[in-house]
């Protein structure tokens, strides 16, 4: 057979074959050691050098040629066997996912996050105390004596009496860490102290149970027109709006003096509160220039520092904010309500990547 | 405090608007808490003339009127059984919001006869409850004649909450000081000109306290009228009690409360004909009795202050009178009461008895002590224009408690606390429009504190009286300063545990809740709660009546009532107090969460998995982990407290004095007492135990890795089978620290007998150069022996 035919007839089979298995028979029986291209090569020790050199340059190229069209085939099959593969291995998209459960963080959680992003950026430090209180912390150094009337108006949850005749309670405000602070630190002094209150109250809108800040900023100069610009500042980061209108009422607390009471406009559209907006007044706060008789009860000199202090609901401020209707529902535990009205494990509140 | 709009201008001579005077109340601290002007809602509403009413000729319950109105002759179909002809009644024509019935009226047909427009009923205006007719206009007022002016409606009842400091604006004149201070009027001179009297009181009054003690009650003013006839009160006071919804009695009743309500000062009259002998101030005797005005039998004690005649108690001092000796329409004479009662022993008494009164409200909060008498003299004038009759000569006992004193305002002071620069001039401006007796001297303004305002004690209250009447509205806003141009951190390690151990659950698939601190005294108990001084001494319901010693019960309870709804599979968390006695070093903040149903839902492409106490021990690795404790070092050890299954259960610690979680099955007894379906699986981490990050610095150490391949070889032990993994584990780990870099349990199966088959893989990590087979094999050995030697085990071959 003439090397013409011989790769003419190698080639065919290359072409031909119609699996990478036949392809390598193909291969062992062309170039393999007993192959047809392989027999021929061994041929060429019995030829004169010239008859040599000529052979074997055909030869050689041959046998490249036999390889260059195998390697071609070998890979044409292989793409060929993906896409056969590739074809049968069709899935449903829509099938499920594996199922994973989501977690949620509580709103008042949240809402304490927001609340310290806010004040820490203020340089307010969160400062916390004790819910089963003393009468001191409570009542008597924040200025409300024994027979006091906003005493009645607590409605304090009381423990059984002691034999030396005192009896702990539950806190009734987080005001008592006003006086913890004042006791522990010295001026200047900003914290906040969020935290859960008590009062043996419960109804639409009560719960014996529920959360408060408090603010306390004390130093030489801090006053109330201070204390309007913080709560101003504050109420257009928690609430993310550019303006709230704010009024400034007088009001009456013990521990306080002047206080204040404020309200931020709002409206009420099909249920829900927009803050910000609308001519409806919503009370949100009190507040006011630290008592000195407080000062004095938190071993501070009244003559030469003053500040203000401040207080409000957390559950408020989420149930205003996030348009939560019952504070009696955040207690609850209710799988429903902590799936829709919580909120992602990540999605933590910060200044930079907003508070909502 | 209720009081209407003309009331308020019998003191305050004002052109404001009613919503200039409402703006200034809020302004200065008296919240209004409503204002009900039913001039607005009654617009529509017009006096009109019954010219004929017949009867209607397709009923017989209806009659046909021709009633003339300002807009013409209509014809009203009328159901009230008083329509005649000749009166004179309320008509609502086609177009008119009847608020009573909350419908706009129209033309309608009734019974083949039209009706162009209604006669109202006090109901359908919402005046009373009041339906059995229609309203009969008495008077002569024109035809069109607004309805609110006709029915004496025209003055607008105003409600403000004030606040308990406030005694002084519990009386419409104290009030009427305030919008005078705030620019909003003039305060009208006080018309109180001492009446003679015509003759001396039979009555004489004294105060009987032991030792002449009289603090419960300093000064008593009487005075005795007789010849008076006590009927109904004219039509302007009743309109004024009814306004702030007190019911008309008899005209000596009337004013009493009409005093109380105009001054803030309290009256009692008492019928002389019913008393016996003298009247006097005297403490109740133990178990003392009386019948009070509300029909009530009171017991009283030695606490508790009376005003008596000669045999009884015919009063509870400064509360409420007594039924024997109350006026009627028979009463022809009568003595008059005006005294000054101590605010806290008022306060206690009523307290004590369960009696709300306007005296009480009142003298708790404290009242004027120089208007007793002024009050007497007021009140001496109205009972002889309204009833007649002769008044007696005043009888005093005691005199008025001297409140007198002074304090000074330094100039700087309302600028430093207020922030406001007020000019001195306004500053005094308000104070003695508010009533201080105000003086400029060098140190300042000394002001005298009126004897109407027990709340003024410093010079800060004087700060706080020149600011609400300035307006805190008014007050600049002052920013403050921040101590660093970029903010530091403000969280203490225990908050940010806190932060990360709520979210790391989260991110796990749990549920955040927040639930009660307070829970069943049953629950407490089977959590190792309960003591005695974690019981509340007034719980609000039987369900939360002790501190909870874990936050576990609560997330039980919870996935019961979630179980109830059709949530099986469920994860609850929370991060929270719980308290193991009351002192503040008891509380400790608590990370807990539990698990139950599926770990993994059923699924299509495998079964449903359920959850098991090594779940609740992988959430509180990962809580400990997030809260920066040291996760290499923590020793896990078996056995839990009481109420986690005794097999099933763990505790995490840094040696037996400081464990920081249990994790665990929930003890079925447990679950049984809760009645709820388990099993349950929990865990509870402490925060407050996790110690403190040791490193101070934010550089981490050298990262120290191999390009070498890791080498893996397993080896299958039977061991005993109370040989714990743990124990296993770190024996082959110890066999080589340095090239050990892991030992997993990969397998583990029960053998015949007491044995079982614990399989690992030990990944071993070349650092310098790879490992021979010879240096492998030797490696092995040391694990084996390592491993035999710490547990009795052996290779399984």
């Amino acid at each position: 057979m003439s090397l013409q035919a011989l790769e003419q007839d190698v080639l065919g089979q290359v072409e031909a074959a119609a699996d990478e298995a036949a392809l390598e028979s193909v291969r062992v029986a062309a170039l393999g050691k007993k192959g047809s291209v392989s027999e021929r090569m061994k041929g060429l020790g019995a030829m004169d050098p010239e008859q040599r050199k000529e052979a074997g340059a055909a030869l050689n190229l041959l046998k490249d040629k036999v390889a260059d069209a195998i390697a071609h085939r070998k890979a044409a099959l292989q793409e060929a066997a993906l896409e056969a593969r590739l074809a049968s291995e069709k899935i449903d998209v829509t099938l499920p996912a594996r199922p994973e459960p989501r977690g949620t963080i509580h709103p008042v959680s949240q809402v304490w996050e927001e609340v310290v992003q806010i004040f820490g950026d203020l340089g307010f430090a969160v400062a916390e105390g004790p819910h089963i209180e003393d009468d001191f912390h409570n009542f008597t150094a924040l200025n409300i004596p024994p027979e006091h009337p906003a005493r009645q108006e607590h409605d304090t949850f009381y423990f059984n009496e002691k034999p030396d005749g005192s009896r702990m309670l539950l806190r009734t405000h987080t005001s008592p860490v006003q006086i913890r602070t004042m006791l522990t630190a010295k001026p200047p002094i900003r914290i906040i102290a969020p935290g859960r209150t008590y009062r043996c109250d419960s109804d639409m809108t009560h719960t014996p149970m529920f959360n408060q800040i408090e603010g306390l900023a004390i130093d030489e100069t801090t006053h109330l027109g201070h204390l309007k610009w913080v709560l101003a500042e504050f109420c257009k980061a928690f609430f993310e709006v550019d303006d709230v209108k704010m009024r400034f009422r007088a009001s009456h607390f013990p521990f306080t003096e002047p206080s204040m009471e404020v309200d931020i406009n709002c409206s009420w559209e099909g249920g829900q509160v927009k803050i910000g907006q609308g001519s409806s007044w919503l009370e949100i706060l009190g507040s006011g220039m630290v008592h000195p008789n407080v000062m004095k009860a938190g071993g501070i000199d009244p003559e030469k520092y003053q500040g203000f202090a401040f207080g409000m609901g957390l559950d408020r401020l989420a149930m205003l904010k996030y348009g939560i209707p019952d504070l009696r529902a955040f207690f609850e535990a209710d799988l429903r309500w902590l799936r829709h009205y919580g909120f992602k494990a990540l999605q933590v509140p910060t200044l930079p990547g907003g508070l909502s | 405090m209720k009081f209407t709009l003309s009331w308020l201008k019998d003191h305050l001579e004002t052109s404001a608007s009613l919503d200039e005077i409402v703006q200034g109340l809020i302004g200065v601290g008296l919240e209004v808490e409503d204002v009900d002007d039913k001039t607005k809602l009654l617009a529509p509403f017009k006096v009109a003339y019954v010219q004929e009413a017949s009867k209607h000729p397709n009923a017989d319950k209806l009659r046909l009127c021709k009633v003339e109105t300002e807009q013409g002759v209509i014809q009203a179909v009328c159901g009230a059984p008083n329509a005649r002809t000749g009166m004179k009644g309320i008509v609502a024509l086609p177009g008119a919001y009847i608020p009573g019935t909350k419908i706009t009226l129209e033309k309608g047909m009734i019974r083949g006869q039209e009706s162009q427009g209604m006669l109202c009923s006090e109901r359908e205006l919402m005046i009373s409850q009041e339906h059995d007719g229609i309203i009969e206009v008495a008077g002569d007022w024109p035809i069109g004649t607004p309805a609110v002016t006709a029915l004496g409606l025209d003055d607008p009842m105003i409600y403000v909450k004030v606040t308990p400091n406030r005694p002084d604006a519990l009386g419409v004149r104290g009030i009427a000081r305030d919008l005078a201070a705030k620019g909003l009027g003039k305060l009208k001179p006080l018309d109180a000109k001492p009446v003679p009297g015509t003759f001396n009181s039979p009555v004489r009054v004294s105060l009987d306290f032991p030792g002449g003690d009289t603090k419960p009650c300093p000064l008593f003013v009487g005075r005795y009228f007789k010849g008076l006839k006590n009927g109904p009160s004219p039509e302007w006071l009743k309109r004024r009690l009814k306004a702030i919804g007190l019911r008309p009695i008899s005209a000596l009743v009337d004013i009493t409360n009409y005093i109380t309500f105009s001054y803030g000062r309290p009256l009692h009259v008492f019928d002389a004909a019913k008393v016996t002998g003298n009247i006097r101030a005297r403490m109740a005797k133990e178990g003392e009795q009386i019948v009070a005005l509300d029909g009530k039998t009171y017991q009283l004690t030695s606490e508790m202050t009376v005003i008596a005649d000669d045999e009884n108690a015919e009063a509870i001092a400064g509360i409420i009178g007594g039924e024997a000796s109350s006026c009627s329409e028979a009463t022809t004479e009568v003595f008059l009461e005006a005294a000054y009662f101590d605010s806290l022993r008022t306060a206690a008494t009523g307290r004590k008895l369960g009696i709300a009164s306007d005296a009480r409200y009142r003298f708790e909060r404290g009242v004027d002590p120089e208007f007793t008498q002024t009050g007497a003299e007021i009140a001496t004038r109205l009972i002889l224009e309204l009833c007649g009759g002769e008044a007696s000569h005043p009888v005093v006992a005691g005199a008025v408690p001297d409140t007198a004193r002074s304090y000074m305002l330094r100039a700087s002071r309302v600028k430093a606390l207020g922030g406001a620069d007020i000019p001195l001039a306004e500053q005094v401006g308000i104070l003695t429009d508010l009533g201080f007796g105000v003086k400029e001297t060098k140190d300042g303004l000394s002001c005298a504190v009126p004897s109407w305002r027990p709340d003024v004690h410093s010079e800060t209250d004087l700060v706080e009286e020149v600011c609400r009447i300035y307006g805190l509205d008014n007050i600049p806003f002052a920013e403050m300063t921040r101590d660093h141009p970029i903010a530091r951190p403000v969280l203490n390690p225990l908050q940010k545990r806190m932060i990360a151990a709520r979210r790391i659950l989260a991110s796990r698939g749990m549920n955040e809740a927040v639930t009660w601190s307070f829970i069943p005294e049953a629950q407490a108990r089977l959590f190792g709660g309960g003591q005695p001084e974690l019981k509340l001494a007034n719980p609000i319901s039987s369900e939360l009546t002790d501190m909870r010693p874990s936050l576990l019960p609560n997330l039980i309870a919870a996935a019961g009532r979630n179980m109830a709804r059709g949530f099986a599979d469920l994860a609850l968390s929370e991060v929270g107090h719980a308290y193991a006695g009351d002192r503040p070093q008891d509380e400790t903040l608590r990370a807990v969460g539990i698990r139950r149903g599926q770990a993994v839902a059923r699924n299509w492409q495998g079964g449903a998995r359920a959850v098991d106490a090594l779940d609740a021990k992988a959430d509180a690795l990962a809580v400990l982990e997030a809260a920066g404790a040291p996760v290499a070092t923590m020793q896990i050890v078996a056995g839990a407290p009481a109420w986690y299954h005794p097999g099933r259960s763990g505790t995490i610690q840094m040696g037996p004095q400081n464990r920081l979680a249990h994790f665990g099955e929930i003890h079925p007894r447990v679950l049984a007492a809760m009645d709820v379906k388990g099993p349950v699986v929990g865990f509870e981490v402490v925060l407050n135990a996790v110690p403190a990050s040791k490193s101070k610095s934010a550089t981490r150490a050298a990262l120290n890795a191999s390009d070498l391949m890791p080498v893996s070889r397993d080896f299958a032990f039977v061991v005993n089978d109370d040989v714990e993994a743990e124990k296993l584990v770190k024996a082959a780990k110890s066999a080589d620290r340095a090239l050990i870099a892991d030992v997993a349990v990969f397998d583990l199966f029960k053998l015949e007998g007491t044995t079982k088959s614990l399989a690992i893989e030990v990944t071993l990590q070349p650092r310098d150069k790879t490992l021979t087979d010879e240096e492998i094999e030797a490696v092995s050995a040391k694990i084996v022996g390592a491993v035999q030697k710490a547990t009795g085990g052996s290779l399984r071959s």
